[in-house]
């Protein structure tokens, strides 16, 4: 019941990064069904302060509604924590293609040079350097690339 | 987790409603600089670092909430100057790049050390927040240390507008550690550590860090801080700019959005 609610989610993209899914991107930390109409679905935010989010939750219960859930409920709840390392594999490759930098993996806590060498989308140098640690979303740095000459942007890391 | 008693919840009280209240009024001062930045980059940062300030006091808002107080939009939205707990600091005008980037480099630090200890509050609610809120002041403390850095490096005019803000700031910025009516309420129940404990690991964290890039800090012993904002008191700046931000919300309250 659980994964075919999670299917469904799974079509829904970020409203700021099209080539993502909501569940790649790590934000769906909950789903409970107890009838067959019926679904809770919890979601968290990458940054607290992301406008995306009541989109997000918009996009959800419509989603649920086409399919027809009667009894919805869709909450955003600090419990779980987002970080970076819930982005999925296919999420990670779906950055890429949108031409932002992947956040690279960690252990928890955030070494901030990670970002001064941050491998470039385009051409994958790492003769890279950090412009600024934002951009034009809250989950964004910029960067530019000495190898290639473009810049770009990067999905910051999140512990 | 010991028992809270009513006096416990005062006292968790007053703690979110004073950093609620620094986030939102901080968020909205660096909001002021979208569009005036010196440079491209400096626009977005301040914008960023305001909207992130923002999502955070609503996140502390809707805890207040949650524990019996009205919602978000009519806490931040319908009070006075008088019934704001935020630090005198944080609300004073933007001035000139010079202070405000002080301000942020000082008050940032104070946020980080904050959230810090906040996560591992026994309130666990507030201990989910702080964890996820450290990761983002994360980057505001690198912003404002990459500039302070660079700044020093700039030249004696850069170097020197900088030492003078942080002349100017730093008895200001002492004023954020100004003791709430419940320390030892807080501190007992494991709520959080306090005020004196907060100043304390600050100083060892941004004076060793503004002396490795050259500048001298002033002494805590030759500096007043600006006290009052969290009993309420506050400067002639607070009011108009809770005008300001509540310009479209007070023509129809009641609006639907």
């Amino acid at each position: 019941m659980t994964n075919t609610i999670k299917a469904l989610l799974e079509t829904i993209m970020d409203p700021e990064i099209p080539t993502i899914s909501i569940v790649d991107l790590g934000i769906v930390t909950g789903i409970e069904s107890k009838g067959e109409k019926q679904v809770r679905v919890e979601l968290t935010p990458t940054f607290s302060g992301c406008p995306a989010l009541k989109i997000m939750e918009q996009l959800v219960t419509e989603k649920l509604v086409e399919n027809g859930y009667t009894d919805i409920e869709v909450k955003t709840s600090f419990n779980k924590q987002w970080n970076t390392n819930m982005i999925s594999e296919k999420g990670l490759a779906a950055l890429k293609k949108h031409g932002l930098a992947p956040p690279p993996k960690h252990k928890g806590y955030i070494e901030l040079n990670v970002l001064s060498d941050t491998p470039c989308p385009y051409c994958n140098s790492r003769n890279t350097e950090l412009k600024s640690p934002f951009g034009p979303t809250l989950c964004r740095s910029m960067h530019y690339c000495k190898n290639c000459l473009n810049a770009f942007e990067g999905f910051k890391p999140l512990g | 987790m010991m028992e809270f008693t009513d006096k416990h919840v005062l006292a968790l009280k007053e703690l979110l409603y004073k950093m609620a209240d620094d986030q939102l009024i901080l968020g909205h001062r660096n909001s002021e600089w979208t569009g005036l930045g010196p440079m491209l980059e400096e626009d977005i940062a301040f914008s960023s670092m305001a909207q992130d300030k923002i999502g955070q006091s609503l996140a502390l808002y809707e805890l207040l909430h949650e524990l019996g107080e009205s919602e978000p939009d009519t806490v931040a939205f319908t009070r006075n100057d008088n019934q704001f707990h935020c630090s005198q600091f944080v609300e004073l005008p933007i001035g000139a790049y010079d202070f405000s980037l002080v301000r942020h480099f000082f008050f940032d630090h104070a946020e980080a050390i904050r959230f810090e200890m906040l996560a591992d509050t026994v309130f666990e609610p507030l201990a989910m927040i702080a964890r996820k809120f450290k990761g983002e002041i994360k980057y505001h403390t690198m912003h404002a240390d990459i500039f302070m850095k660079k700044l020093a490096e700039g030249g004696p005019e850069s170097y020197g507008l900088i030492q003078q803000a942080i002349n100017d700031n730093f008895g200001l910025a002492l004023g954020m550690f100004e003791p709430g009516d419940y320390e030892p309420e807080l501190i007992e129940a494991g709520i959080f550590g306090g005020e004196n404990t907060l100043q304390t690991r600050w100083l060892a964290k941004v004076v060793p860090l503004l002396e490795s890039f050259g500048y001298i800090v002033p002494k805590v012993e030759n500096s007043e801080p600006a006290l009052g904002g969290r009993k309420g008191f506050h400067t002639p700046h607070l009011q108009p700019l809770l005008d300001e931000m509540t310009e479209v919300f007070s023509i129809d309250p009641g609006a639907d959005w």
